[in-house]
């Protein structure tokens, strides 16, 4: 920053203020503290009706606000919960919800606006300068302390009655062991659970939309359905979690389109069962192409073959798809022959 | 002579009882005769809109599969739709603006499946039925069709430029048609593992939350997306609103000096 030209381009201020003291300064050293730059005055500070004005936009925000609470109030009444009226853009939306969002916002927003505007317009702009104090205590103070602490380990007897000192930290040691302890809840590991399904040898394969067992002619080529074992019923308490493990799709191929004899073996005339679960992270996957026989996965798009054994075509999978091996029974209906002979979803630390 | 006489007597008896009494087999004739005359105008549209891709009588060619068997139904969804004739080959034929009348798409439907039995197109009664239940069928949509086609029918990407398409403005009689059917990649849905009255719940479902109409109490579906667009929308529009209160209440006061 250069003196040159400067000093006859300071601002100009209306009422007369502050001094080129700064300036004299910085000739002298350039790189000494300029100070603070001089005040500069708000219209309000100088004109009586620029600050009426002002006043009345602040207490204006303000009144908004308190019409804005009414105004909530008084649609919490009207409206009932279920009134749908069309507001463009926003489509077809409850009347109620809107309402009331549109006069909280308007209320809280209202009282911040007013706040801000009375702060920056009204309240003093003054600048101040403030010198830091010393971070320390004085060296009386401290001597005071000590002699504080020093009387106070005298006065306990922290260092004459051993007995108590040591029970004391023993306490203190052992207490946060509870803390520990609770960890444990974390546990325990899943231990099996992960190896095995609800799947068993002889359990029908129940359509999740009829609730009645498959059998091999209601399934179609080119059709997909949903099974869950026979015996597991929504108003059980663990539905949940034997059905996140359990779920299968169901597709049927024409047994000449099956590449993997392995597969076409497990099947029933082309009908196979593969798990639902990703072999990726788990999630639920059965978005089934019935002409490229591909399941896409939505979450990493893995993609699987169903027409090889369930093989990762494309994505971060690890392991194809586990297949279920069916049969029909004596009933006619489609059966499982065994539990998955792979834990299903994710491949977990100890999978094998 | 005598006998002659009786034998004709017996014939032009029976013949005459024959007549008086079967008059339906002679309705049935012209019936089957409006039928026989639909297949055979189908059969002039096919070979003009059809042949060139699934062959002279359907039995399909590389272009495009066999239509034996694929029923009415199909006939009625692929070009009730615009799909069918397709412009030109990719990874999937989308919805055009459909070029035959539904008399004529009748005819088409007619001929296919006279050539191997297959899905009839459906009735009023089972696409739109007064009992249908839209909470059964938000369940059963969930479980079968989301997964591709989003929880409300909004439609998602498959593999190799495919998709499943938006839902919204599909009529009843089509939606129904693709789940009997499966059209394209699209896997079906046979009565046998998903019945009418299932179908018919879900696309009650389908009008209850995908039409223009449809209430939205939150305001913005965003796409109906989820999370994803909501986050987008919050931390862009969200956080660029409060960043714009910041530099308001941090900015410098207008002040009064002379310019």
């Amino acid at each position: 920053m250069t003196e040159i030209g400067s000093h006859n381009d300071v601002p100009e201020n209306l009422p007369e203020h502050g001094s080129d003291h700064g300036h004299e300064a910085a000739r002298k050293d350039p790189f000494a503290n300029p100070g603070l730059p001089p005040h500069e005055f708000r219209r309000q500070d100088i004109d009586p009706k620029a600050a009426r004005h002002s006043e009345r936009v602040v207490t204006g925000l303000f009144v908004l606000s308190m019409l804005a609470t009414i105004g909530f109030i008084a649609c919490f009444v009207i409206f009932p919960v279920d009134k749908i009226v069309y507001i463009f853009p926003f489509g077809h939306v409850s009347a109620l919800n809107f309402s009331l969002g549109l006069t909280l916002g308007v209320a809280l927003f209202a009282i911040g606006a007013g706040a801000v505007h009375w702060a920056r317009t009204l309240m003093s702009d003054e600048e101040i300068t403030d010198e830091r104090h010393r971070a320390d205590a004085d060296d009386q103070l401290r001597e005071n302390v000590r002699q504080q602490w020093i009387t106070g380990a005298k006065e306990s007897g922290f260092g004459r009655r051993k007995m108590i000192r040591n029970s004391m930290l023993g306490a203190l040691t052992l207490v946060p062991l509870a803390g520990v302890v609770l960890l444990r809840d974390l546990g325990p590991l899943p231990e099996k659970k992960l190896d095995h399904t609800a799947w068993a040898k002889g359990k029908k394969l129940i359509n999740s939309n009829t609730s009645q067992p498959l059998r091999p002619e209601d399934v179609q080529v080119g059709s997909l359905t949903f099974a869950q074992p026979q015996g597991l019923e929504e108003t059980q308490d663990d539905f949940q979690e034997q059905i996140a493990k359990a779920a299968l799709m169901i597709v049927r191929l024409k047994p000449g389109d099956i590449k993997d004899k392995r597969e076409r073996d497990w099947g029933h005339e082309g009908i196979v069962a593969f798990s639902k679960i990703c072999t990726h992270v788990g999630c639920p996957i059965s978005l089934y192409e019935q002409q490229t026989h591909h399941v896409l996965c939505p979450c990493h798009q893995s993609t699987f073959d169903l027409s090889d054994g369930a093989r990762v075509l494309f994505g971060p999978a690890g392991h194809p798809l586990p297949q279920l091996r069916i049969s029909v029974d004596g009933d006619g209906d489609l059966v499982a022959l065994g539990d998955f002979e792979e834990p299903v979803g994710p491949a977990f630390w100890e999978r094998s | 002579m005598a006998a002659l006489v009786v034998l004709l007597f017996a014939l032009a008896a029976t013949g005459g009882l024959y007549a008086a009494l079967a008059p339906a087999p002679k309705a049935q004739a012209q019936d089957s005769g409006q039928q026989s005359l639909a297949i055979e105008q189908g059969k002039k549209l096919y070979d003009v809109g059809c042949a060139s891709c699934h062959n002279s009588n359907g039995q399909g060619s590389d272009d495009g599969p066999s239509l034996v068997g694929v029923g009415s139904a199909a006939v009625d969804f692929q070009v009730g739709t615009g799909r069918m004739p397709a412009q030109q080959p990719g990874p999937q034929v989308e919805k055009k603006k459909v070029i035959y009348t539904q008399a004529q798409i009748d005819q088409l439907a007619a001929y296919i499946a006279s050539l191997g039995p297959g899905p009839a197109a459906p009735t009023k009664d089972q696409y739109s039925p007064a009992d249908a239940d839209v909470a059964k069928g938000g369940e059963l949509f969930r479980t079968n069709c989301s997964q591709c086609h989003n929880f409300v029918g909004k439609g998602g990407a498959l593999t190799h430029g495919k998709f499943a398409p938006s839902l919204k403005g599909s009529s009843s009689k089509h939606i129904y048609e693709a789940m009997q059917t499966g059209p394209q990649n699209m896997p079906s849905f046979p009565d046998s593992t998903m019945p009418s009255k299932d179908k018919a719940d879900i696309i009650a479902y389908l009008h209850a939350v995908d039409t223009a109409q449809s209430p939205n109490p939150g305001g913005f579906t965003l796409g109906s997306l989820g999370p994803v667009s909501e986050g987008l929308f919050a931390w862009v529009f969200g956080l660029g609103t409060l960043l714009g209160l910041a530099v308001w209440l941090a900015a410098r006061n207008t002040k009064a000096k002379k310019s």
